[in-house]
């Protein structure tokens, strides 16, 4: 029973996608400060996402497989919900976690990916199949990145699995602390922006190149919940960005006002990167993250040896 | 029901179709994209897929090959869809209306729901237009209900 409450209500389902919403609207607000506009109205995404909930039709591929089709955005978004909780659990402080879910959630934030790459190729569009194609090719470049990044933390974690470890070994001073830790920053921040498919890694679904690519055949409910998805990860991501390097997102009094900053200040350094950059092609993205990345992220490790 | 025609209204989502179209009214249409007029105010926000789309906003001259694919642009939008006839063009046809290979002005092809007529019309006219769509949606909900 409490389980289910944590998965549906606090912090997984609802929590998670309700802030994840306001993070969306910041998000949307501060590239329209950014280009000097004005910007959507606060409940911009709860208009959008009840709109395509409640309003428009849904249409299925004639020629798709309509099951994988309409199950694909459900997938997505139990693999959001369910990482949402584990990050978030240990990360308020409710319960410890197990040793280990470190890597759970390292292979549940993969299931959004992947579930886009099923709709796609089950949408029958050959957009959709070009998108998917690649999503696959930068989840392969990023993928590496991000478990050599993890490694780094877990090996200053003094080789613990745990968040909740994790956590407590930056009781005396966070990660991000050091010129190691802001490192792995950077690189987590980029792989992050991969992972939520923002702009200059946005090429599986360009919407000026390939029509929103790998979402292209997707329209009313099952869009809703592919954009509530993609909300849960905006706050998800960072929310994980944040225990992992900056020492948790406490709940407790005052405590709380450091941990909004946190997120919020994470999701400003994604919003500006996605604002300042161009779209890269997809060789570029991958040798981007196979390369220059992995490289950036091995000294990053060599210095963790330090003790740098 | 309120609430559906409520959030429909605040995020209207939209495809731009160009037909055989000087580019006129294609600039002037991201002249309301831009930071001086801003329509995400709006919540209006430009898509590149038609399943996506809200409103079809549809300028140039529609010939006998833009026909067809209007047409299946049409019938490939989730409906509720709204179609906005932009510039003279759109509306009547303009100075191509009696071009051998004009298939008709918009309306005879698909239904219009709103016209936004000039040549090119301004970014002040293709948002009040917007208005008047938002408006008469209200005033049809009002006729039903003293029915």
């Amino acid at each position: 029973m409490k389980e289910l409450f944590y998965f549906l209500v606090y912090p997984g389902l609802a929590f998670a996608a309700t802030v994840g919403g306001i993070l969306s609207w910041f998000d949307r607000k501060v590239t329209a400060w950014v280009q000097f506009r004005k910007g959507p109205p606060f409940l911009q995404p709860l208009f959008d996402f009840l709109k395509l909930l409640l309003v428009k039709e849904t249409i299925v591929p004639a020629k798709g497989s309509v099951y994988t089709f309409l199950l694909a955005p459900i997938l997505s978004l139990f693999g959001a919900s369910i990482s949402a909780v584990l990050v978030l659990l240990p990360a308020f402080g409710i319960n410890a976690g197990f040793s280990g879910d470190i890597i759970v959630i390292f292979y549940l934030m993969n299931i959004p990916p992947i579930a886009y790459i099923l709709g796609a190729m089950a949408s029958a569009n050959p957009l959709a199949s070009v998108g998917a194609s690649r999503e696959i090719k930068l989840i392969i470049s990023y993928e590496l990145t991000f478990i050599l990044a993890l490694g780094a933390i877990i090996y200053k974690a003094g080789m613990s699995l745990s968040l909740a470890d994790i956590i407590a070994a930056q009781s005396g001073g966070v990660f991000a602390g050091s010129v190691s830790g802001i490192l792995l920053l950077i690189a987590l921040l980029f792989c992050a922006q991969a992972k939520l498919g923002l702009v200059p890694f946005d090429i599986a679904e360009a919407e000026t190149e390939i029509n929103h690519g790998s979402f292209i055949e997707y329209s009313g409910a099952p869009l809703a919940l592919i954009y509530l998805t993609k909300y849960i990860m905006l706050f998800t991501l960072p929310a994980f960005i944040a225990v992992v390097l900056f020492g948790g997102l406490s709940v407790e009094g005052p405590q709380i006002i450091y941990s909004v900053l946190k997120v919020f200040g994470l999701v400003l350094l994604v919003t500006l990167i996605r604002n300042t950059n161009p779209r890269l092609k997809i060789k570029q993205a991958m040798r981007f993250f196979l390369l220059w990345m992995n490289l950036f992220v091995i000294i990053a490790f060599v210095l963790t040896l330090f003790g740098l | 029901m309120a609430l559906k025609d409520y959030v429909f209204k605040k995020s209207l989502w939209v495809f731009h179709f160009g037909g055989a179209s000087c580019n006129n009214c294609d600039i002037e249409i991201l002249d309301c994209l831009t930071p001086r007029f801003d329509v995400e105010r709006f919540g209006i926000k430009l898509v590149g897929s038609v399943r996506h789309a809200d409103v079809l906003l549809v300028n140039g001259s529609i010939n006998v090959r833009d026909k067809d694919r209007l047409l299946e642009i049409y019938r490939q939008a989730p409906k509720p869809v709204l179609v906005i006839a932009i510039g003279a063009c759109g509306c009547t046809g303009g100075i191509f209306a009696e071009s051998f290979n004009f298939a008709g002005p918009v309306d005879k092809i698909i239904p219009v729901d709103a016209y936004v007529p000039g040549c090119p019309p301004k970014p002040e006219a293709i948002i009040a237009g917007i208005v008047a769509l938002i408006n008469k949606k209200k005033a049809e909900k009002e006729v039903e209900h003293a029915a």
